[in-house]
Parts: structure tokens; sequence; C-alpha cells
């Protein structure tokens, strides 16, 4: 096994003292950028880039990769306590993680949270580690069509499985495909829907409207139920993390789950956000207590933290075996590669070993530094909540003002972020989901690109989406999550026929 | 690591204020500096060319410790790069401002019709130009740009070419392309070079006009093949890449009989109203960032042609090249309604 030798050789590297010193700094600042909204990964990795140009390359890329390790599992701290989702990819976790805290089980939903977010880097990385060359060329079979296919999938499996009528859903994810249709428009260069307004050139941005919606939505909500979290009967209790563990062993087969749909979306470059709301949407499908998800059942925290972080960690594979990366961060990740002289691709596992195989053992640790780091601080997160709310509404909203503002430095984002905030309090008050509505947002541009390229490519014929087994059977597997209820009940009806 | 860093800015910002405090009693001018971190805008996406070069300079800057103040790498790409240039528009006369460009500076406005112009800003200096190749996958039969545009025709306007963004440059070449060969293509917009260059390797399209820095590892890796650059001399860069072969080495399409010279601007831009100490001050640092071995490895790894301009030769290239890109545009039919 020369990879296994090539990753002892790798912990050799990454074990030295000052390496062990530059991950534990890269996580801790990675969980205050994932905390921020609006200070993404991307961001906080491309501010603190220059840190590392004085470091050695492998230096170098496990300061970084730390802090994208950091980043993933600060995004689920601000989602629980809060409802606002620092990072696209816990948007899915408020379903139920904020419920769950407002129970007076943050801390479980916090450890629940953390822990299946190290599952899943975990598998990822074990995957990386075996099959990285296998992986990556499967990577390339996917073109615009079979990338329209995922999407297509995760929004299907999103319509199907809601519990709310469908049609309210199919409306939320309207008005989110009609936001995500403003601005540039990608295929022809043009500018749509702006109204010759410039502040809209760039569109509605993804945090923004979250920011708005979750957040600030939530904050009214609370306004108006009598200014106090629900979550202040939470208790202190240091042995919180191990209570969860002891419970977390019962939903291995979600996490499982979760695992490979976030491997398979983290590679084939739909990234961790898609992840997290499929894995989340097919684990409350598939739950017997599915019913209950969205009132704070641990295992809807479970499946999107699992999937987004085994995507998150695997979307590292692309750029480095084919360089291309397969999330926004990698993206930046790739353009320190260039800057310390190496060269992402195919090559870069022959010409720099070291490097390579000092990445990957760094994924290892760096996951069980963040772990330790931040399971340790759970109880201190969850004790936030018991401050009065009237103190920590208004430190919320400026803290909400100040991740809307800091996207695109741009006030008119400050503004647009409580309009956002407003239509959230109404859409809720009326019953309608919100979660497709973010979902057509983040997607909706990606998911209409490459519909459009493929029908490019194609002349305008549909039949590119059956044109070969690998995007058939996504399509069929979306038609098919999609008319889910109506396939259970003619199947349950059939059954009584034929036995009566 | 970051506490030398700071401390150093610290210490700087001290003793430039110290300086400043010095100076003001005397009556003679000192040549303009920053008294603030700079800004350094991009005007597109994270992990791009120009992405790459704003951060290596970035870089460079802070190795070296050729600038007093932080600089500062912030990506404005919204609306095509217009968000970027809209911005650096409203900051007029704030000198802590600088933006790196690309053919965006002229193509969105053109096919947008934003409010912005570059004569809107103050030019400061061409750092290089990128060059542009037509690449196909290795698999496939043709050896030679003639070769593929004759397939390409027997095709039947079937073939597919893959580029960035949409009525920019990678669309403009391959406009062209088809006018001076009569070949058609599906043009398919992708958001930046590096996807551009996987649809290619996936054989999702049939060729792509890619820079060489987008496509290199690729064509290391034996899954790609450069035909033609889109110059009017083949590349000076003598260093051997694959197959034996060098940037030098790949012929010019004007050789093969496309008859197409692109090349795209990396340059730098300050805010509107802008000194000329100011300008000097940037250009000084920029000659600095060109002497270093950092800037010369991106050089010869990107193959680009580094021709430096400053001033009014500057000036004078930058109108040329809007109007060669009006009326390229306007051939297209790619120019925003009025």
């Amino acid at each position: 096994m020369e990879e296994i030798s090539n990753l002892f050789q790798g912990f050799a590297t990454v074990l030295q003292p000052f390496n062990i010193m530059v991950m534990i700094v890269g996580i801790v600042l990675g969980v205050i950028i994932g905390v921020l909204p609006g200070l993404g990964g991307a961001n906080g990795v491309a501010i603190l880039l220059p840190l590392t140009f004085s470091m050695s390359p492998t230096s170098a890329i496990i300061m970084l990769s730390c802090i994208y390790w950091g980043a993933l599992f600060g995004g689920a701290i601000t989602s629980i306590l809060f409802n606002i989702p620092g990072e696209p990819w816990s948007v899915a976790t408020t379903f139920d993680g904020h419920p769950m805290a407002q129970q007076g089980k943050a801390g479980e939903a916090l450890t629940a949270a953390f822990t299946s977010s190290f599952v899943g880097a975990l598998f990822a990385v074990i995957m990386i580690t075996l099959v990285a060359p296998l992986v990556a060329a499967f990577a390339l079979r996917f073109g615009p069509a079979e990338k329209f296919g995922v999407y297509f999938l995760a929004f299907c499996s999103f319509v199907g499985m809601s519990k709310e009528p469908p049609f309210k859903t199919v409306a939320a994810m309207m008005i989110g495909f009609a936001l995500a249709a403003v601005g540039l428009d990608q295929m022809t260069g043009q500018l749509r829907l702006t109204f010759g307004f410039t502040p809209l050139l760039t569109g509605f941005d993804f945090l923004i409207a979250v920011i708005g919606l979750f957040g600030i939505g939530e904050i009214l909500l609370t306004m108006e139920e009598g200014l106090q979290f629900k979550g202040r009967s939470a208790v202190i209790n240091p042995t919180v993390v191990f209570q969860t563990w002891k419970e977390l062993p019962r939903y291995w087969v979600t996490s499982l789950r979760s695992c490979v749909i976030g491997c398979w979306m983290g590679v084939t470059p739909a990234g961790a956000t898609p992840a997290s709301f499929m894995s989340y949407g097919i684990a409350k499908r598939m739950s017997k207590r599915g019913n209950n998800f969205g009132n704070g059942e641990i295992e809807g925290v479970i499946a999107p933290e699992t999937a987004a972080h085994a995507a998150g960690t695997s979307a590292l594979l692309p750029m480095l075996a084919l360089g291309v990366p397969g999330s926004p961060t990698a993206a930046v990740l790739l353009g320190g590669l260039l800057i310390w002289g190496l060269q992402p691709g195919p090559t870069l596992f022959i010409d720099n070993k070291d490097f390579v195989w000092g990445l990957i053992a760094s994924m290892y640790l760096g996951n069980i530094v963040g772990l330790l780091i931040v399971l340790t601080c759970v109880p201190i997160f969850a004790a936030i909540l018991r401050i009065p709310f009237s103190i920590i509404a208004p430190i919320i909203l400026v803290y909400c003002a100040i991740g809307a503002y800091s996207v695109h430095n741009s006030n008119f984002d400050v503004v647009m972020m409580m309009v956002f905030g407003v239509l959230g309090y109404f859409l809720k008050k009326c019953n309608y989901p919100l979660a497709p509505l973010v979902l057509a947002i983040v997607l909706g541009d990606r998911a209409e690109e490459s519909f459009r390229q493929s029908l490019l490519a194609s002349q305008g014929s549909l039949s590119i989406f059956w044109s070969n087994w690998l995007v058939g059977t996504i399509m069929a597997l979306g038609l098919i999550a999609l008319f889910w209820s109506a396939i259970q009940t003619t199947w349950t009806r059939l059954r009584a026929m034929v036995t009566a | 690591m970051t506490r030398p860093i700071h401390t150093l800015s610290f210490g700087a910002a001290f003793a430039l204020g110290t300086a400043l405090a010095l100076t003001s009693a005397v009556p003679t001018q000192a040549a303009w500096e920053p008294t603030r971190p700079v800004e350094f805008i991009i005007p597109a996406g994270p992990g791009g060319g120009a992405d790459i070069m704003a951060r290596t300079i970035q870089g460079i800057v802070t190795k070296h410790n050729l600038m007093k103040q932080p600089m500062v790498v912030i990506n404005k790409a919204g609306g095509a790069g217009g968000e970027g240039f809209l911005d650096i528009k409203a900051s007029a006369g704030n000198p802590h401002k600088i933006i790196i460009t690309l053919s965006n500076l002229f193509t969105t406005p053109l096919a947008t019709g934003i409010p912005f112009n570059w004569k809107d800003l103050t030019p400061v200096a061409m750092l290089a130009l990128d060059e542009f190749c037509l690449w196909v996958h290795a698999e496939t039969p043709y050896k030679s740009a003639k070769e593929y545009i004759d397939a390409a025709k027997k095709a039947n306007g079937t073939f597919k070419m893959a580029g960035t963004g949409s009525k920019q440059e990678d669309q403009i070449i391959t406009e062209a392309i088809q006018k001076i060969t009569g070949a058609k293509f599906i043009y398919i917009p992708e958001r930046g070079g590096g996807a551009v260059a996987v649809q290619l390797v996936g054989k999702h399209v049939d060729s792509t006009v890619n820079n060489p820095n987008e496509a290199i590892s690729q064509w290391k890796g034996g899954t790609l093949r450069p035909l033609c650059v889109f110059d009017s001399k083949q590349m000076p860069y003598k260093e051997v890449i694959a197959e034996g072969k060098s940037w030098g080495d790949i012929p010019t399409c004007k050789s093969q009989g496309l008859d197409i010279e692109y090349l795209m601007l990396r340059g730098i831009f300050m805010t509107p109203g802008a000194t000329k100490d100011q300008v000097d001050y940037y250009i000084g640092v920029f000659k600095k960032v060109r002497e270093t071995e950092e800037w010369k490895k991106l050089m010869a790894d990107g193959a680009f042609n580094q021709t430096f301009m400053t001033g009014a030769d500057y000036t004078k290239w930058v109108a040329t090249e809007e109007k060669r890109h009006e009326e390229l545009m306007r051939a297209a039919g790619f120019l925003a309604k009025q």
C-alpha cells in the first residue's frame, strides 16, 4: 500500500510543532469566520491568504485548510442558536437545530452538529486517501446536462418531501427563482429585471436574503411572541457532550447515507449547500420520525451537517486532482497553490507528493483538533441563550447588519436585508415554507445556467437529459422524488386492492 | 506569523505620521504616499486569471515590503465586473483604491449599457498582456488549427466552443473565427476559465480559447493540446511543458490561415481625479513588483506577453482597444440596445 506509507510521511510532516500551532490558529480563525454571517469561508480564506506567503507551502496549506474546517464547524453555531446561518450550507441545519435550541436543547444540537461534521469530513478524507484518482475521473463525466440533473434532483426531493401543501412549497420556490433571476444573465451577458437600477446589477446575494429571511424574520416573530427566547431554560451542563454521544450511534444509517450524498455532491462540483438540503430532504423521507422533522429532531441536524462536511471536504479532491475547484473556498485555495508555485492538476500527485500527503494528513488531524476545540466550547455557546432577549436582540440586529454589509461593502445590502426580514416575517405568518425559497435563490441561477447550456449544446432538444445512463438515472431519481407521495399512495391502494 | 507583520505596519504608520507632521511644517512638497491601507479591487471572481495576478502582486508587495501600508485585495465580480468598475467610479478623489482590469473594462459597459467608461478612471500602467490559444482534446486527431477548422466546417455547425462569460473576449474571438473561416460553432458560456478547461477535458465541448495559464496543467497532464496562439508572433518562452514542446513552439493562428490577433489587457487603473504624484507612486510600486523573481515566474508560467506601458502610451493603447472592441462587438451584434 503505497498510499498508506505516503500518508504516514504526511503525518510526520504535520506533527512538527510549528505545523500543529499553525493548525490550531487556523481552526480558531476559521470558527470565527464561520460564525460571522457574510464573511464566508471563501472571503475568510482570501483575506487570510497573505498571512501564509512567508510560510512553506505545506504549512500554508495546513493553515488555510484548517481555516476552511473551522469555517465549516463555525457555520452551525449561529444557525442553531439564533436561526442565522453563518454559511450557505448551514441553512438546512436551522430547520431542526433552532427548534432544538428553543426547547432548551442547544447543547445537544451543537454536539450533534459538530460530531456529525466530523464524521462526514472523516468519511470524505478516507475516501480521498483510498480512491482519489478514480473519483476524480468520475467528476469529469459531469457536463451541463448532468449538473442540471443534480440540481433538478435537489429541487424535486425538496418538493416531494415537504410536509407543507405542495402548492405553497412550489410558490415559495418560484419566488426564489424570480429573485435568483435578477442581475446579469450569464448566458447572454445582458442585465435582467434591474429596471435600470444599478445596485441591482449584482442580483440578490443569497447571504443577504438568508440573513434577512431567517435572522431578522426570527427577531420580528420573537418580539411579537413576548420578547423572550424560548431557549432560556437551557441549563449549562458540561456533560451534555457525552450524553448526546450515547444517543448518536442510533442514527448510523442516516449518517452513512448523508456521508455518501455529501461525497457525491462534493466531487461533482455541486457543492456543500445542495448536499445539505438533499440529505435533509431524504432523511426526512426515510426516517421513522420524519413527520416530526422541523420541530427539533436530532436526526434533522445530523443529516445536513454530515453531508455538508463530507461535501466540503471532498470538494478539495477535484481541485487537487484536476485543478477544478468544487466550491468557492476551494477556488481561493487553488489561487493559493498557484502563488506558492504549485501547479494543481493531474501532475500534482506526482510532482509534489510531500505537499499533497501533508495536506491529506492535515485533513485528518485538523478535523480532530477542530472537533476538540469546538466541543469544549459547547456549554459556553449554549449559555449565550441565557442572556435576556432585550439585550441580545439589538446585538443580533447589529451583527446581521454588519454581516450583510460585509458581503459587498454596500449599504444598499443592509436595506435589502431589512426588506427580506419583513418578507420572511409575513411568509412565516402565512405558513409559507422559507426553505424552498432559499434553496431556489442559492441554486436557481446555477440550475438555469446548466439547463440553458445543455439546450444550447443539444440545439434545443430536451432529449439531452436522457442521453446517457448517468444523466438519465439522475433525472429519473428526481422525478421519483417529485412524485413520491403520489407513488406511495397508489402503491398502498394497489396493495389493498390485491389483498381485497 | 501575524505578529511581525502587524507591528511592522503599526511602526510604519507611526513613522509616516511623524514624517507627515514634519513635512507639513516645511513648505517643500514631498512625493505622495498612501496613508491608509490600499484597496485592490478585482472585477472578477476568485480563482480566475485577474484574481491570481492581483493576489500574486499582493503577496510580492507584502513579502518584499514594497508599500508602507498594507494592500487589501477585494473581489467585486457582480454584473461581469460592473460592480467593481462602478465602485471605483464612485470613489472619485480616493487615492487608496486601485483596480486591475481585464477585457471586461470594455465589454461589460458595451454589452450591458451600465453607466461606465474607462475614461471615468485614471490609467496607471499596463502590467502585461494575456495570450489566447486554441485548444482541443489531446485524444482528437487534429494536429493543426487548419485541420480542426476543416473538420468544424464539415460538421455543419455542431462543433461546440466553450468560453468564459457571454459577449466577452472568448465569444468575441469565436465570432472572429466564424467570420474569417465560415465554420460555425455553438458557443457555450461558462463561469470561468477553469470550468471551461474542464468541460473540454470531459469532452463536453470540442474546443476552447483558454488563456495559457488556464489550461497549462491539463496540457502537462496530457489531456489538452494547443493548436495555435492568437498573436502576431510566437511566444518567447522556451521551457519545455509537455510532449517535448514549449509555449514558444506553438504556431501563430495567422500562419494557419486564421488571421486573428487578440491579447487581453492586465492593467491597473485608479479612481477618477487622481493626481500625477499619486499615479507615479503606484507606477513606482509596480515597477518594483516587475523586478521580483515571483513576478517573473508568474509571467513564464502563464506565458504572458510582458509589454509594460504607462502615461500617454498606455492611455492611447486603451483608447485604440476600446474602439477595436466596439467594432468587433458591433459586427457580432453584441452591443447593448440604447
